[in-house]
């Protein structure tokens, strides 16, 4: 299987994931500062930087786009929860 | 008292508070319990009103539904709804919208303005017979004009909810605050020169209202310390026309660190609360803070829950850096008084706060498990798993304990054992 690497750039930790992977099925177990509110693309807390690779995820979601607008997302923000990782990327929480 | 109290006030007519602002809000002297989690001894205000310049009306905020009559009443005594040019919802709550549908009904022309992230909100709020409901979103800095008078808008978003903004009318230098500066207090005589104590109200309110988002107190202090002011209008509570700068003041004494001061400029706050049965989960806590206290920049403090109470831990809480909670598993649970205090930190901002937990166990340690989910629920963030010993811990153990302690306060402190490593998600 295809692999990636993210590196949470907050605690300076880099996991190689199964491409596909989502930011949320990881950034708790390592403890890096993305938190988390409803989990499923509503309410906005996990609002994530993305530092580096930006193009190297899943491109968002109509659901997703409206919550990054509405949250006033900058250019290169992305909800920790819905993001899929496809590529070498660094992120940290927004 | 009668001498001071606006004879309007009780007869549906709208109170003058400078030349061509008025209010317009009811009385709810009975109420006693607000929103669930707010008592109040004396009831409510909710307050409206109604602006007038040279080329017609704008109204700031509405009223809870079931006085709806009131405000249209008042509403009426000084104009009719055709010369309503504008609605401005400072803040989108039912206790402030529960008149806008009839509103929009008997001023259907008038344009609505709230702030940008209440857009989803009012859709969500309103939900019937408003499909064509055409808004404004402003943001600061946006002006409306209103012939002679200007309003000036104020985004100062999460004060209590993210749709909060305030409303400022320049030429008069009367903010319309919406619920920052507010509070349950329920006086006819309207204004702080007039009205009874309301000291403890106000804090009161600021305690359970304001304390969560402190954060974003300030950032709306920073807005609204430039502006002169000549009043301050919010949406419950007095009407602050005597000296407003002293709440403003106030608002930011309330918001600022208390414990910053005590400590070293890169100093970090870590509390160890735990609680025991056995002695076996408080000899783990001491040997955690001992293993802590060996690092360099971190101020840990050791509580045993069963010799405090809750409100001054919740204090210490709002404070800390970081937290450790120590329960042993009583029949596959946390023990009550660590769930009472982790169900009490409602008012307080817990976002990012590093958490870890501990416990003595006799057969299956859920405690810790169960610790530690409540403090990622409450949005903490949990970098290191939680160290459960069976029963008694032995020297070696109480060791581990050491390591744990001095492990958390390295995170904590930005020691970052991980520097650089790269691991597999399959270790994880």
């Amino acid at each position: 299987m295809a692999k990636a690497k993210v590196t949470f750039q907050d605690i300076d930790l880099t996991v190689s994931v199964p491409v596909g992977t989502r930011v949320i099925e990881l950034s708790e177990k390592i403890g890096s500062g993305i938190i988390y509110g409803c989990r499923e693309c509503d309410c906005g807390t996990c609002m994530m930087e993305v530092t580096d690779g930006w193009n190297n995820l899943s491109n968002p979601t109509v659901l997703e786009d409206k919550v990054l607008k509405d949250n006033m997302a900058g250019r290169h923000q992305r909800l920790a929860c819905q993001a899929q990782i496809l590529g070498d990327c660094t992120v940290k929480p927004a | 008292m009668t001498g001071v109290i606006n004879p309007n006030v009780r007869q549906n007519k709208a109170v003058q508070l400078d030349d061509g602002v008025y209010w317009v809000g009811a009385l709810d002297p009975g109420l006693r319990t607000f929103d669930i989690i707010l008592s109040t001894a004396n009831g409510t205000t909710y307050n409206a009103y109604l602006i007038e310049g040279s080329e017609g009306f704008a109204v700031v905020d509405t009223v809870k539904e079931e006085y709806a009559d009131v405000f249209f009443s008042k509403l009426e005594s000084v104009t009719d709804y055709s010369k309503i040019k504008y609605i401005v919802l400072n803040h989108l709550e039912p206790d402030h919208t529960g008149a806008l549908p009839e509103l929009l009904k008997r001023a259907p022309h008038a344009q609505v303005c709230i702030s940008q992230r209440a857009q989803t909100m009012l859709k969500a709020l309103l939900k019937t017979g408003l499909e064509d409901l055409s808004y404004t979103a402003v943001k600061t800095g946006d002006t409306l004009s209103l012939g002679d008078i200007t309003l000036s808008f104020l985004n100062t978003p999460f004060l209590h909810w993210p749709d909060t903004q305030c409303t400022y009318l320049i030429e008069r230098e009367i903010l319309f605050s919406g619920d920052v500066f507010g509070c349950h207090f329920c006086d006819p005589r309207l204004f702080n020169d007039k009205v009874g104590d309301f000291r403890f109200s106000f804090d009161y309110y600021y305690a359970h209202i304001m304390r969560p988002f402190k954060q974003w107190v300030l950032e709306a202090l920073d807005l609204i310390i430039p502006l002169s002011l000549k009043m301050i209008a919010p949406a419950h509570g007095p009407i602050l026309r005597d000296r407003p700068r002293r709440y403003v003041t106030h608002y930011r004494e309330l918001s600022t660190s208390s414990l910053s001061g005590k400590l070293g400029d890169d100093e970090k706050s870590l509390i160890i609360f735990y609680m025991s049965s056995y002695g076996n989960t408080a000899r783990m806590a001491e040997a955690i803070y001992a293993g802590i206290d060996d690092v360099e920049g971190v101020r840990v403090s050791l509580y045993d829950l069963q010799g405090g109470e809750t409100d001054p831990f919740v204090d210490l809480i709002e404070e800390a850096d970081a937290l450790m909670f120590g329960s042993p598993t009583i029949n596959g649970d946390a023990v009550k008084p660590v769930w009472d205090l982790l169900s009490s930190l409602v008012v307080v901002n817990l976002k990012g706060k590093l958490g870890a937990a501990f416990g003595s166990y006799g057969w299956s340690g859920e405690a810790v498990g169960m610790v530690e989910d409540r403090m990622r629920g409450l949005k903490m963030r949990v970098p290191t798993p939680g160290l459960r010993i069976k029963l008694i811990p032995t020297d070696e153990e109480l060791e581990d304990c050491k390591l744990f302690g001095r492990e958390i306060a390295g995170i904590l402190v930005g020691k970052n054992q991980n520097r650089g490593k790269i691991i597999e998600m399959a270790e994880l």
